[in-house]
């Protein structure tokens, strides 16, 4: 088992009901335990709610917590993988003064490579909207932030695994 | 959303009838079998305490004096009965109120249902008057919580508090009702839960780890048991006793695992832990197996972690997944109810009987009992001691009390020293050490146990934490006898800072109030003892009583409890003096 620290990401399926994230977070907030992001969700079956936590730890100690978040009544199952386990993604997006779209050539040429999509544009601003890996958003912020950005927000992480999680069938043993 | 799940996992009922919130949550009550619940009336919960007054034929209700105390009173009869015991407030303060009683039935795994009154459900988060947010607060102390602000959800709910309290590893539930909720009719009927689809309180016994398990049980030349309250919150008792026996293994006791098998048992070896006997503690490090039943590795129990139990394996039977390798890695996890495991391991041990290494915990005791033991149930000189007052509490009661006891040196001197005959008798704050249990707690064990005779022991510091609950058991006639070992200090935490702060007594010296007095106060026969001499008789008029009855003692004020493992240090460097 790893005993270095690496990014986790979890992922809890639980009932959909009040206070549960309330909760879940408490969990890592007892330990001292820094969320890096957080997602919470519908997922892919009816009344099921998915969290996806990211969080840097060692693996001793996510399943520990990955324990204690199961322990919770309306938690149905909890998951934890490293990167190469998952497909993830991020996104963000950002408001940029109107002005800068049609002055500076620079600015299309940096939508354009980073595969990034304009949403809205009007007379005081417009707005661009990102996908992807951390580090990918991380460039278009430094690449943009030379013209000046007026706001910029980002999503937690979401993911899928690679490998099958199988809720659906767990369900069904539970309902029977 | 909340009502959804549990449709979905049980008929109802067709038989249904138009009444409100508030009788509903009162029927609730009724069809779960609760006959007593423990608390106290306000604004946000008066339209329930109406119909308890219609229901008063059907439940009893105990008006305790703090809410606090209403909780403990629930504690102490859950702990003696293994029912549910149930509290119930107003909103704000009443709810906050409850919060220690609900935070200590979580740690120690106490089954308990608490209900709150909340204002109306239009109000909410309006910072109305008497509004808290309830269940963000209990929310990590309970096992789960709840709002409810239908009056159609009341019933569902309620099924699922019972359910969850009591399964699998039991503990606190809070349901907060708003009053619109009380007063609003619907049609009534009561479905008892059964199960919630997210929820697997009791994971089945793996048979293969049971099997490699007694593998290794077998093949041990010095094993050793540690036992926790597991043992008792899944009446493996017998069980229990059954493997300890066939398989000759020592056994030692968590604080809350006291009295599980008597405490006469020849393999019972005594209490490991802070303040437990010097023999467990010490062979904890040289033991080849420890097998852990139902405890969960407390740090008041294993000391250093790094130094604890290093050469042994461990083999763990617990029910609750999150315990394990949480604080004790181990070679065996057996994961289920301790009845059903201890069922399918005891065909499968070798009967044995350790007799030479068992006879290393009895040369260890016989040195414990020189050093320690001896001066503290038979001293001779000095004044009394605390440890003589429960020995002539053991001598007078036949072994067959139950004792409840609060938080301090009286409570390790207690629980090291009580002849358990019975399960179920060492009714204690374990998890938490919360001051001020015992004498509300023993109110409850002594209403669910009528039959048995309750020792609360107290001392003067954490008496007079709760001890406003002198007024509910005069109201109720509960016939407790309640011992207060006085002297005069903050004991426990005078004895750190003379062993470890060198003897700064900052804080911890007590000017008492006349006890007897306040007892009298309350109507209650009360006596006080200063004098070796007086000290059995005193305790003899005390077990004849047949009401309630107050005795103080007045003990040695600077004595101290040993063996005594300093906080951190490893267990085998157990002091004993
Ligand atoms: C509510 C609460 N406050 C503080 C403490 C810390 N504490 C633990 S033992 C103790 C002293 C108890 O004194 P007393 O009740 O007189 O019992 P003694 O130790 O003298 O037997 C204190 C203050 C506690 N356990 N609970």
């Amino acid at each position: 088992m790893s005993t270095e620290k690496q990014l986790y990401t979890i992922s809890v399926y639980t009932e959909n009901n009040i206070g549960l994230l309330n909760r879940i977070s408490a969990i890592f907030q007892r330990r001292h335990i820094n969320i890096e992001s957080l997602n919470t969700s519908p997922s892919e079956i009816e009344g099921v709610s998915r969290f996806t936590i990211v969080i840097n730890m060692t693996e001793e100690n996510i399943k520990k917590i990955i324990g204690q978040v199961e322990k919770q009544v309306e938690v149905i199952k909890a998951y934890y993988h490293n990167d190469n386990e998952i497909i993830y993604q991020e996104s963000c997006i950002f408001k940029m003064r109107s002005d800068l779209l049609f002055d500076e050539r620079e600015i299309q040429n940096i939508i354009k490579e980073s595969n990034a999509r304009i949403v809205t544009v009007n007379k005081e601003f417009f707005v661009i909207e990102k996908s992807g890996k951390k580090e990918e958003i991380e460039l278009l912020y430094r690449e943009l932030s030379n013209f000046g950005i007026m706001q910029f927000t980002r999503s937690g992480r979401i993911s899928v695994t690679k490998e099958e999680m199988k809720i659906s069938t767990m369900l069904e043993t539970y309902n029977n | 959303m909340e009502t959804q799940t549990i449709k979905k996992t049980q008929k109802t009922t067709n038989v249904t009838e138009r009444i409100s919130g508030s009788e509903a949550i009162v029927r609730c009550l009724i069809a779960e079998d609760v006959k007593i619940i423990y608390g106290y009336p306000g604004g946000a919960i008066m339209p329930v305490y109406d119909e308890l007054y219609k229901y008063q034929d059907k439940i009893h209700h105990v008006l305790s004096r703090h809410e606090q105390g209403a909780t403990h009173s629930a504690q102490g009869f859950a702990r003696i009965s293994g029912k549910v015991g149930v509290a119930i407030a107003t909103s704000g303060p009443g709810a906050t109120n409850l919060i220690t009683g609900i935070a200590d039935a979580q740690i120690d795994s106490t089954p308990m249902v608490c209900i709150t009154g909340q204002v109306a459900s239009h109000l909410l988060g309006s910072d109305a008057f008497q509004e808290t947010d309830i269940v963000g607060i209990s929310t990590p102390v309970t096992k789960w919580n709840c709002q409810v602000t239908k009056a159609s959800d009341i019933p569902a709910v309620i099924a699922k508090a019972f359910y969850i309290a009591r399964s699998g590893r039991p503990g606190p539930v809070l349901v907060d009702i708003t009053k619109d909720a009380q007063f609003e009719e619907f049609d009534f009927s009561y479905e008892k839960c059964t199960k919630v689809r997210s929820y697997n309180p009791v994971p089945k016994t793996d048979v293969k780890s049971v099997e490699a398990a007694a593998k290794i049980i077998n093949a041990a030349k010095k094993p050793m048991i540690v036992w926790g309250q597991g043992v008792i919150l899944s009446e493996a008792e017998e069980a229990f006793k059954a493997v300890v026996e066939k398989a000759g293994i020592p056994a030692a006791w968590t604080i809350l695992g006291a009295s599980a098998i008597p405490t006469s048992h020849p393999l019972n070896v005594g209490m490991v832990g802070m303040h437990g006997n010097y023999a467990p503690n010490i062979l904890t490090n040289e033991c080849d197996v420890l097998i852990a039943i139902g405890m969960r590795f407390d740090d008041r129990v294993t000391g250093d972690l790094n130094k604890y139990a290093k050469q042994a394996k461990v083999i763990h039977f617990e029910i609750d997944p999150s315990e394990i390798d949480k604080n004790v890695k181990t070679a065996i996890a057996v994961l289920g109810d301790a009845k059903a495991s201890l069922d399918l391991l005891l065909p499968l041990l070798d009967e044995n009987t350790h007799s030479e290494w068992h006879q290393r915990f009895k040369d260890l005791y016989a040195i414990e009992y020189e050093k320690v033991i001896k001066d503290d149930i038979h001293p001779t000189k000095g004044g009394l001691t605390m440890g003589e007052v429960v020995n002539e509490i053991n001598i007078q009661s036949k072994g067959e009390a139950a004792i409840v006891t609060d938080v301090g040196q009286h409570q390790m001197i207690a629980c090291r020293y009580a002849q358990f005959n019975k399960t179920k008798s060492n009714i204690t704050s374990g998890g938490l050490g919360t001051m001020g249990f015992g004498l509300p707690a023993a109110i409850g064990a002594k209403m669910a146990a009528p039959e048995r005779e309750v020792v609360s022991i107290s001392g003067d510091g954490g008496y007079q934490m709760t001890i406003q609950e002198l007024g509910t058991v005069f109201q109720q006639k509960a016939a407790v006898k309640i011992v207060v070992l006085n002297n005069e200090f903050l004991g426990m935490v005078r004895q750190w800072q003379q062993l470890f702060f060198d003897k700064r007594y900052a804080s911890t010296e007590m000017v008492n109030p006349n006890f007897v007095a306040i007892a009298e106060g309350y109507y209650i026969k009360a006596k006080k003892v200063t004098k070796r001499e007086e000290l059995a008789a005193a305790v003899a008029e005390m077990m004849a009583s047949k009401e309630a009855y107050f005795l103080e003692v007045c003990v040695e004020k600077e004595n101290n409890v040993f063996p005594m493992i300093p906080s951190g240090a490893s267990v085998s460097d157990v002091r004993l003096e």
